[in-house]
């Protein structure tokens, strides 16, 4: 025993538990296997080890042992393809698929998360070795509750205006609003269609919301939380009833046209409005400087 | 590589004048008929049936 053994061990409990905290099963179902969370508490345990030992190895001015967090640096970028992988591969059977842009999103916040937690440990360990036990519980605690703020992005309802319109039919166009959708010839199909489905209209609330609701990722993003939390009225034999975003050239507006289960408007736009925004969907267009 | 991902894969028609070459054709006696052939041709093909004009629907995978 030694004096550093307390500090990395309450280092590598809080940090599991972090990890723990993070690993949530919400709306989006994933990951729901028993096997998977292992696998992410086990990585998340790693990592707080990491984390831990970090402060004590300075302390004895073994610089070296430093380099280790490289190594955990290649270790969880293998966490991010793994995550890729499965979930691309789980894609193609999806009814609505999550869509690359989705997919490289979670992927992302796997990854990132080990670091929250490589960071939490690595915290509470230094202010356990600094002060003590106490000072190292609150510390632990902000840590916390900063890779809460830092895991959480931005939602849709904070950069579009979400109204509600009935899909309708000029010929055998499927229009939301005056945005056209598809092209449905059977006149049962039609009527289907005007049954089970639901238009939306997503109002950007400036330019740069253009850019990212205008991207394909982020449209097959709404599409699947939407037909995950409302259901779909579809199956894999059905090829015209399928849920889809169109753009108005014009403005930018999003249409969007879903065949949910549940049709209760007020609920479909909260859960439009909780669709994440995607990281790689997001565009700065006016930061860049143009000359005037 | 350009990948080819929509097909037609039958056209249904009462015009026999306006029938296209290089796909499989169904002329029909009238849009009942037509409208028939084109809901079980769609859940045949696993496609969508569209509407060119009236007297025209094609079957597309897309």
């Amino acid at each position: 025993m030694n004096e550093y053994i307390y500090p990395v061990v309450l280092g590598v409990i809080v940090g599991t538990l972090t990890r723990i905290y993070m690993l949530r099963t919400d709306y989006r179902q994933y990951p729901t296997y028993l096997h998977g969370k292992i696998i992410h508490i086990a990585l998340g345990f790693i990592a707080a080890g990491l984390g831990s030992v970090a402060i004590p190895s300075i302390m004895e001015e073994d610089f070296t042992a430093i380099t280790f967090l490289t190594v955990a640096a290649s270790q969880f970028r293998e966490v991010r393809n793994m995550e890729r992988n499965t979930l691309t591969e789980l894609d193609s059977y999806e009814m609505v698929p999550r869509g690359r842009t989705y997919i490289e999103g979670i992927a992302i916040a796997f990854e990132s998360r080990n670091y929250l937690v490589m960071f939490t440990s690595l915290i509470t360990t230094l202010f356990y070795l600094l002060f003590n036990l106490w000072v190292a519980i609150i510390a632990a605690a902000i840590a916390v509750v900063l890779s809460k703020v830092m895991m959480s992005g931005g939602k849709l309802s904070d950069i579009v205006e979400i109204k509600y319109v009935k899909p309708h039919f000029d010929g055998a166009g499927l229009y939301v609003d005056n945005i056209y959708i598809m092209n449905i010839g059977l006149p049962e199909r039609q009527e289907e269609i005007l049954k089970y489905g639901m238009g939306f209209i997503l109002v950007p609330k400036n330019f740069n919301v253009n850019t990212t609701i205008a991207n394909l990722g982020q449209r097959q993003a709404i599409l699947h939380d939407v037909s995950t939390a409302l259901g779909v009225v579809t199956d894999s034999g059905a090829p015209a009833l399928v849920p889809l975003a169109k753009r108005d050239l014009d403005d930018g507006r999003v249409g969007v046209f879903i065949l949910p289960q549940e049709r209760t408007v007020e609920k479909a736009i909260k859960v439009i409005g909780g669709v994440p925004t995607l990281e790689n969907a997001i565009k700065m267009p006016k930061e860049m400087h143009v000359p005037k | 590589m350009m990948e080819i991902n929509k097909f037609v894969l039958a056209v249904i028609t009462t015009n026999p004048k306006k029938v296209p070459s290089g796909a499989a054709v169904f002329h029909c006696e009238d849009k009942r008929e037509m409208e028939v052939i084109a809901t079980n041709l769609e859940a045949i093909l696993d496609g969508i049936a569209h509407m060119l004009t009236e007297e025209m629907y094609v079957i597309v995978r897309h």
